[in-house]
């Protein structure tokens, strides 16, 4: 029989972490039950859905709010600061599965399952965003793009959690955008995510420039040329040719069977240049 | 159309659905809940080869065999094979036999428990040698590889209204238009997935599962099993949708179940998960089809010549009866002096593909009903006067020379729909995101017609028998084969039968469509359940209040000596006597009366048989005749916005205008619409079904995709009815005609709004990016 533990605080479920390593850690499920039937049943449990340390939209000491990892994505859009400074998340939250899935999905669950498809990610990307983990030896904080290191893969050690997701406190002041393009409006898988923010100077011209990309490589990544072209500029519809040109050369898309290659790569291109029209 | 007075009216009304409460409350019982002590689980072994010689089944050795059965086709007592129409398919490919599909059935493993059945399968491997197989039309054309015949072949149709020579005829004619048009598979993706379970008794095998069609799965069993018409008795379980998907596989499962019950000793429940049941289970037939139509200046059609092509896959199967419906249909509800129709069902190394609802007219309509649009902008003509311009009418003659008379409702479809425009239209819902980009609009037409009831002399030949008898408890209870797959049968026949005996409908009950309780009444297909069979238990449960008024009236104290049940074949004599009319015979009467004739007589039911109205006569030699006992007619508006980043399809508005002869359950007859018309909407731009060396290459909910609510525009469905004499009511068939016309009007609205041909489904926007590319819309991706 599968072990399950269900610690009633953090320091307790580091604890757990520690003494079984080998235990699955479930939030949602929503990720974890897909073909569970199909995979030997875990040694052990450790079920941190609803542990009250992990859930919640705070703010941290430097004014930078601190999304709890089992805040689930319901939670973030009944938020207002969420929806006010990181209207780039609440877009994507708002198109995470449908309702019942936005009820049991956490960004933690998102963070950890490490997707190409994940739909938060490119945002925390786009957002500076970095990921608190904890074990019982203490707390770090990571940049997302030094968290997520691959296809699926990530950071986390052995004996930690993720706790928190932490945003820049002037995040709000930036201009953010979201795009999921997926296989239907609703439970749909992605094909192409963008998510951006820009800063811009009293002269309208770009200061700080990120632009992201989800399911157009083995894991959702800054399209680091395209924010260069970008950066320093002021938008106008040649700049949005040039951006949507660059970030061709970041991206590097596949044909699977929810898209073609083609598809992703057009549809990356246009939706960079969207964005810098929009800016425009 | 009389009604019945006050309390007993029902037919019209939308009563709650009789087995609503069971279903929203879970206490209904599908084939997998069914309490069955002591069962053990079946898992099919499956070919991973798309073509090949089996040379031997290999059980590995370290592997705990000792609580697991493995059936083979050894275990089969009968013949090994899945009776339908052609004798091809066996239930399990047999040593030295060929494997033609890759999932094709090889063996059973049996164990106590579902995942011990699934592990110890996963430990069975199959020798196979391998052959060079075949997956597409083009290739079963060049028959470089021979599955059919020499041909690949696996029937040919053909329609000739007249001896022209067709060729003549349309070089002569103002206009040609010509067009090629593909279309993809398509899974039914019924919420519920297969299952049966099966059982021994006293030497007769009982099977209950998720079917359409308990004969079906009857005759299949009994040359299998080597037992009689009474030694297999096969009962539906509340089915979780079926779309013609449970229509003939369902002898597969049946077959497998039944001999791991035989060989085990053991009752057997065969349950396919999701990636199972999408893996190898039926789709809805590929099909090119190649539309040639001659017409004059003024925009008068003179001339069609159509080639159809469907991919019958591996096995006959129920092709050939899918081809010809896509030939009968493919000409359309128009006037054509000359036509020629050739069809072929080709064999390929796939999976067979089967029913779905549409049975090969969706293929058919998608193909002239491009070619309409296309012939209406040829001439410059508006594309609804087009249509008027040649649309059959009451008297006109169809292809095969039938001559249409009575509840032909092609002008009052189109005028529905007219009028319907003008209303305001919903308010589209609003994307998410937070970057928008500019939209392109289209707009799309399609008119056309179903034919309701099986194919030519289907009906006359299947002869289906309904019973309506009145029952000791109390009350009556309805007695036909005709399933409730989630389409509202029970309610219906319960409306039905309720008011032809002038009763209350709670006094009506409708039995367990299995056969040793209900007779063949044909299988649950084809628009007919509610028409055809709904015509005959509406016949039966008339007789049955006629023969219960006469016993009152005669012999209130002398009881009839006769015979307490009789079965007749009820010439149909239009149009259906109103119930309860007869002078004195209230509801209360015919209740009492039943109870009383229980008492002092003994049971009573009366059966009645279908036969086709005078004057359906059909030749099957030369494909002329009256192809259906009647038509269903359609019209579908189809308004959308193109994003011009993603190439992503809003459809803002989808008008429906459907002629069903009369409603009569109108709540019911909507969502019948509706879902059919958001299926056909799903078929023409998210649902895709891509093979890969001849195996389903998304076999999963997650990747198989089809619309959700939210991609679902406000429906707007239009009950248009001109009464059908010969149906209960007036009623005729619904099921499938919203499933034809919305492709084409999709695809000739993405056509308007990007100026390129729109001549293939599915639709994706990763098609309409390659046809942009290709040529057509310029500006669409540049900047705006
Ligand atoms: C029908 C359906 C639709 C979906 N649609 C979308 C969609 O549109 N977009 C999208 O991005 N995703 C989608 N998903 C996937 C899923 O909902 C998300 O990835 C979700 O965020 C996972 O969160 P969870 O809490 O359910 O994670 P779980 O399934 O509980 O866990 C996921 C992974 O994260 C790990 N994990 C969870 N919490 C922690 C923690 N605190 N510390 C360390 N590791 C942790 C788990 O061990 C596991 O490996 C969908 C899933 C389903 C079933």
């Amino acid at each position: 029989m599968t072990e399950w533990i269900r610690p009633p605080s953090l320091d307790e479920a580091l604890a757990a972490r520690r003494e079984h390593p080998d235990f699955m850690l479930l939030a949602g499920g929503t990720d974890l039950m897909v073909g569970a039937i199909a995979r030997p049943a875990p040694v052990g449990v450790i079920d941190l859905f609803g542990l009250p340390e992990l859930s919640g939209v705070s703010r941290d000491p430097a004014g930078g709010l601190r999304l709890g990892a089992g805040t689930t994505f319901a939670a973030l859009l009944t938020d207002d600061a969420v929806r006010t400074e990181l209207p780039a998340l609440w877009a994507a939250a708002r198109e995470v599965g449908a309702l019942q899935i936005q009820a049991r999905a956490t960004l933690g669950g998102n963070i950890g399952t490490s997707s190409p498809v994940g739909d938060s990610l490119p945002v925390l990307l786009a957002l500076d965003a970095e990921v608190e983990v904890a074990s019982s030896r203490g707390t770090r904080r990571l940049a997302y793009d030094e968290f997520c290191t691959g296809y699926r893969t990530h950071a986390l050690g052995g004996d930690e959690l993720i706790v928190a997701v932490h945003f820049p406190a002037d995040i709000g002041r930036r201009v953010q955008a979201w795009r999921k393009v997926g296989t239907r409006r609703a439970q749909s898988i992605s094909k192409v995510m963008f998510a951006a923010s820009v800063e811009r100077g009293a002269d309208g011209t770009v200061t700080l420039a990120r632009l992201a990309f989800g399911a157009v490589r083995e894991q959702p990544i800054r399209a680091l040329a395209g924010e260069q072209c970008l950066a320093g500029e002021t938008p106008d519809a040649a700049l949005a040719e040039a951006v949507a040109a660059a970030v061709l050369t970041d991206i590097a898309p596949i044909d699977d069977v929810r898209s073609t290659a083609d598809y992703r790569r057009t549809v990356a291109g246009r939706l960079a240049r969207r964005f810098v029209l929009s800016l425009a | 159309m009389t009604e019945s007075n006050g309390s007993q009216r029902s037919v019209g009304d939308s009563p709650p659905r009789v087995d609503g409460t069971g279903k929203v409350t879970g206490a209904a019982l599908y084939v997998d809940d069914l309490p069955v002590p002591g069962a053990w689980h079946g898992r099919t072994v499956r070919s991973t080869v798309p073509h090949g010689i089996l040379r031997a089944i290999r059980l590995d050795a370290d592997f705990d065999w000792s609580q697991v059965v493995v059936v083979t086709a050894e275990d089969i007592p009968g013949r090994n094979l899945i009776t339908l129409i052609v004798d091809d398919q066996p239930a399990l490919v047999p040593l030295g036999g060929t494997i033609r599909h890759v999932e094709e059935a090889v063996a059973v493993v049996v164990a106590p428990t579902r995942a011990a059945a699934l592990e110890a399968s996963r430990h069975v491997t199959l020798e196979v040698d391998a052959l060079p197989s075949i997956h597409d039309l083009d290739a079963a054309l060049a028959a470089a590889v021979r599955l059919h015949g020499d041909d690949n072949v696996q029937k040919r149709l053909e329609i000739h209204r007249d001896d022209a020579d067709i060729d003549a005829v349309l070089a002569a004619c103002d206009h040609v238009v010509e067009g090629v048009y593909t279309t993809g598979a398509q899974e039914q993706m019924y919420i519920e997935t297969q299952g049966m379970v099966a059982r021994w008794e006293d030497g007769r095998c009982h099977v209950v599962g998720s079917l359409q069609c308990p004969y079906y799965v009857h005759t299949a069993l009994k040359p299998l099993l080597a037992l009689g018409d009474d030694e297999v008795i096969v009962g539906q379980a509340v089915t979780g949708g079926g779309f013609g998907g449970k229509e003939e596989y369902p002898s597969m499962l049946a077959a497998h179940a039944a001999l791991a019950s035989l060989k085990t000793g053991r009752p057997v429940k065969l349950i396919y998960d999701r990636g199972e049941d999408i893996a190898v289970t039926t789709k809805r037939h590929p099909a090119r089809v190649r539309h040639r139509l001659g017409l004059r200046a003024d925009g008068t059609l003179v001339a069609a010549d159509v080639d159809v092509l469907i991919d019958g896959g591996a096995y006959v199967t129920l092709s050939p009866v899918v081809l010809s419906r896509a030939i009968l249909h493919a000409t359309g509800p128009y006037r054509i002096p000359h036509v020629r129709v050739v069809g072929r069902s080709m064999a390929t190394n796939t999976p067979p593909h089967g029913a779905f609802r549409g049975f090969g007219a969706p293929q058919t309509t998608f193909a002239y009903e491009r070619q309409m649009a296309k012939a209406a902008v040829r001439v410059g003509m508006d594309p609804i006067a087009f249509r008027r311009h040649n649309l059959l009418r009451d008297g006109d003659t169809t292809a095969t020379g039938q001559v249409l008379s009575g509840s032909v409702g092609s002008d009052a479809v189109v005028d529905a729909l007219e009028q319907a425009l003008e209303a305001e239209p919903p308010t589209p819902a609003t994307r998410f995101g937070t970057l928008s980009a500019p939209v392109r609009r289209g707009r799309g037409l399609a008119v056309c017609f179903h034919g309701a009831g099986f194919t030519g002399s289907g009906e006359a030949r299947l002869m289906g028998r309904a019973t309506v008898a009145a029952l000791p408890t109390g009350g009556f209870e309805v007695r036909s084969s005709s399933t409730d797959i989630g389409q509202g049968a029970l309610t219906i026949f319960t409306q039905i039968a309720a008011q032809a005996l002038g009763v209350d409908p709670v006094h009506v009950h409708i039995a367990q469509a299995s056969t040793d309780r209900v007779p063949d009444s044909g299988p649950t297909v084809a628009s007919r359940t509610c028409m055809v069979v709904g015509r005959v238990v509406e016949q039966a449960a008339t007789a049955l209040r006629e023969r219960l008024e006469t016993w009152g009236r005669s012999a209130s104290s002398a009881a009839p000596a006769a015979s307490t049940a009789s079965t007749a074949s009820a010439p149909p004599t239009a149009p259906t006597p109103a119930p309860g009319t007869a002078a004195g015979a209230g509801a209360h009467d015919v209740l009492a009366l039943a109870r009383r004739h229980l008492d002092q007589v003994g049971e009573v039911a009366e059966t009645r048989t279908y036969e086709p109205p005078a004057g359906v006569a059909w030749d099957d030699d030369t494909y002329t005749g009256s192809a259906y006992p009647v038509f269903g007619w359609a019209a579908c508006l189809v308004d959308l916005a193109v994003d011009e980043d993603s190439l992503e399809v809003t459809v803002e508005r989808c008008l429906h205008a459907i002629d069903v002869g009369r409603a009569i359950h109108p709540r019911i007859v909507k969502g019948q619409i509706e879902g059919g018309t958001l299926q056909a909407l799903g078929w023409a731009l998210w649902e895709s079904v891509p093979y890969a060396d001849g195996r389903v290459a998304n076999p999963s909910m997650t990747d198989c995709i089809i619309p959700t609510s939210s991609d679902a525009p406000e429906l707007e469905t239009i009950l248009v009815e001109v009464p059908y004499a010969y149906g209960p009511h007036g009623a005729k068939g619904v099921g499938e005609i919203p499933m034809d016309g919305p492709a084409a009007a999709v695809a000739s609205a993405l056509e308007q709004a990007l100026g390129v041909a729109c001549d293939e489904l599915p639709l994706l926007p990763e098609v309409l990016q390659r046809l942009v590319a290709q040529g057509g819309a310029a500006s669409i991706g540049a900047s705006s």
